[in-house]
């Protein structure tokens, strides 16, 4: 997995809560069994008039400006809803390598990292502080430095976000969390061998 | 110390904590289904690595196939190109799995009670958010996502960190005509969609303990819906009258010592939580959500919000928003709402006792004429061979009801089984999101016996004032 050390980009806004994944990605393209190329029907029934094509210019993520984005930012419960790593893969393959909200389902959270993106959790405020900055410059873009623990404004100004350590690792160094259990197989057969699991 | 059963599931699978890293957990059953698979045993024969327990793990087709006559081949060659990646994964790698014709195929959370697959104590997973399902019989079950999914096939073990412990108490009995599903819809109203989030919730008090397996089931399942990682239950006798000749039972021990050991699960007396939420059980009414999202919830003798009435700016964004897409106009009352299809099915009610219930309420009755389709669609073939050999197909179908082959249909409709743009419709199914059984769909979540009432009615109807016919 590519490694997550710090992130440059336009920045994104999506002003909802309890953005679902059946939102995310809805269920028809869900059929195919690759991971990848998931991209281009991201949000699909916001981003797109009913015609599946046309952008939809009431989605605010649609306007120009935010082209090219490679941050979203967001509110509370963010991925809730059904497993489907589809989300994250879809976020992923539009060029959004990390998510700014205030709170995230925990499973959508955890596929987050599986795929080598960052989800940064920050309080209410300064997530509306972000949401009007955003709205009110031509062009907003931000600095997520892993490494530091902070986003760099475009002001100069900097905001401090916590992240659990061995996630905060794992994206550092890109590692492979099968390959990473699989350093502990031995003690896998011991808990095997202790239950009777042949 | 007195521990619950969370805690006593967690130690019995701990395999290893790396230093600074997150804790290994043994898992014991791993459910797979065609949609969250494939990914999955495509990164295992790029690394070249094989399943680690393929005798643990069981497969089965639910989410994308049709509940039509399925001696038809599948039209989309996507869906049909999905399941049979499933079943050649499968031979490949020696898993069982239930393809679409076998007699014990279903939904991937009716089946593994049914079977005797999950058992208490266990850790189970599967590529799917509603494996929560499972927490009923006390094991502690949650969804995973794809990549999971390979590191548990790989490895048989997930990376976890240790949730915090809620204790949801549901004190007294629930008055009569409020099941289950009206339960766990009050608790998500009252905690909230993120309610949950970083805890494992266990469920308790006497509403609990008088729910039947089943019914613990629904409640379990919609656990996730609060943001919750899992749900559980402990076992008790029901539990264990429940499991009796299940088919998928471990073979080397007798069924006394089986239930023993099974009944040692239990949360201790004395136990603690890190958190408690309680509800009276007497105060919960039939639910129907109003919104996109289960926590716009409110009794069938309510009304949708009035805006200015809610109290934050996030509150009112949402409910303003989700009242536009549903058409429904504020402070309107819930029985005023008319709706055009009607959906019984789903991994949260497509069993059993959820047929019998919405077969009570048809009985002798005729579905309104403005309401276009109404289908139910049984969890499982042994749920539809135990509802047709009751005679429960020929009441629906009487009352102009479809019935249909097991599968997930119109919860997620990923299949044909779905709601067109503007459409209405009553759900026994869990989530109410936007697009969810169709783009432009709009879903409302109730009980079986509310949902049989609505497509009979053409309306939200109190079931506590239903006239049941004999």
């Amino acid at each position: 997995m590519e490694p997550f050390k710090k992130l440059t980009g336009i920045v994104a806004p999506l002003e909802a809560l309890n953005v679902d994944t059946d939102q995310i990605i809805p269920k028809q393209f869900l059929k195919r069994i690759e991971r990848t190329g998931y991209g281009d029907v991201l949000f699909f029934d916001w981003r797109y008039l009913d015609d599946g094509k046309t952008p939809n210019p009431d989605f605010e993520m649609n306007a120009a400006r935010y082209a090219g984005a490679s941050i979203l930012l967001s509110k509370d419960n963010f991925g809730c809803g059904s497993s489907r790593e589809h989300a994250p893969w879809a976020i992923n393959d539009y060029g959004i390598r990390c998510i700014i909200a205030t709170s995230y389902a925990d499973i959508f959270y955890n596929n987050c990292f599986n795929n080598g993106m960052l989800p940064i959790t920050l309080a209410g405020d300064v997530v509306e502080q972000l949401f009007q900055e955003i709205r009110s410059a031509d062009s907003y873009e931000l600095t997520v430095d892993l490494e530091a623990l902070q986003i760099v404004k475009p002001c100069g100004g900097t905001i401090a976000f916590e992240l659990h350590p061995f996630l905060r690792e794992r994206l550092l160094n890109g590692w492979d969390q099968i390959g990473l259990t699989l350093l502990n197989e031995d003690k896998i057969s011991a808990y095997e061998k202790a239950n009777g699991i042949a | 110390m007195a521990k619950n059963i969370y805690q006593k599931i967690w130690e019995a699978h701990l395999v290893h904590t790396p230093t600074g890293q997150d804790a290994i957990l043994y898992i014991d059953r791993h459910y797979v289904h065609e949609v969250t698979s494939a990914q999955a045993f495509e990164g295992l024969r790029l690394a070249g690595r094989k399943v680690r327990h393929p005798e643990m793990t069981f497969a089965t087709m639910d989410h994308n196939i049709p509940t039509t006559d399925r001696s038809i081949p599948i039209s989309d060659p996507l869906s049909k190109a999905q399941i049979e990646a499933l079943k050649s994964n499968c031979a490949e790698f020696g898993i069982t799995c239930f393809d679409m014709n076998d007699p014990r195929n279903g939904v991937v959370h009716i089946i593994g009670p049914e079977l005797g697959l999950t058992l208490p104590g266990m850790t189970i997973v599967c590529g799917d958010s509603h494996t929560s399902t499972h927490g009923a019989l006390g094991a502690l079950a949650h969804g995973i996502g794809t990549s999971e999914v390979e590191h548990v096939l790989a490895t048989q073990t997930l990376l976890q960190k240790p949730s915090k412990t809620m204790e949801v108490r549901i004190n007294g009995p629930l008055p009569a005509g409020v099941t289950a599903k009206d339960l766990v819809l009050a608790v998500i109203g009252k905690i909230g969609t993120a309610g949950g989030t970083g805890y494992v919730i266990e469920y308790t008090g006497e509403a609990i303990r008088d729910l039947s397996m089943e019914g613990r089931m629904t409640v379990c399942n919609m656990t996730i819906e609060a943001g919750a990682r899992a749900g559980l239950i402990s076992p008790d006798a029901k539990t264990v009258e429940y499991l009796k000749d299940r088919p998928y039972l471990p073979k080397d021990k007798s069924f006394d010592e089986l239930a023993q050991g099974w009944l040692s699960w239990a949360s201790d007396a004395g136990c603690s939580y890190d958190t408690l939420v309680e509800l009276n059980g007497l105060d919960i009414e039939p639910q129907v959500t109003w919104g996109t999202s289960p926590g716009m919830v409110t009794a069938v003798s309510g009304r949708t919000p009035v805006i200015a009435e809610l109290a934050d700016a996030n509150a009112k964004l949402s409910a303003e928003k989700a009242l536009e897409y549903m058409g429904l106009a504020e402070g309107m009352p819930i029985t005023e709402i008319a709706i055009d299809k009607m959906f019984i099915g789903s991994c949260t009610n497509g069993r059993i006792e959820d047929l019998r219930a919405a077969a009570a309420v048809a009985k002798g009755y005729k579905k309104a004429d403005s309401v276009k389709l109404a289908m139910v669609v049984p969890g499982s073939y042994e749920v539809k061979k135990q509802a047709e050999a009751e005679g429960l197909d020929k009441v629906f179908t009487a009352a102009g009801f479809e019935w249909r082959e097991p599968g997930c249909s119109m919860c997620l409709a990923m299949n044909d089984d779905r709601l067109e743009p503007g459409e209405r419709c009553a759900a026994t199914s869990n989530r109410n999101f936007e697009g969810r059984q169709g783009k432009g769909g709009r879903t409302h979540l109730v009980s079986p016996a509310m949902a049989a009432a609505a497509a009979i009615a053409g309306t939200f109807v109190d079931i506590r004032a239903w006239a049941y016919k004999d």
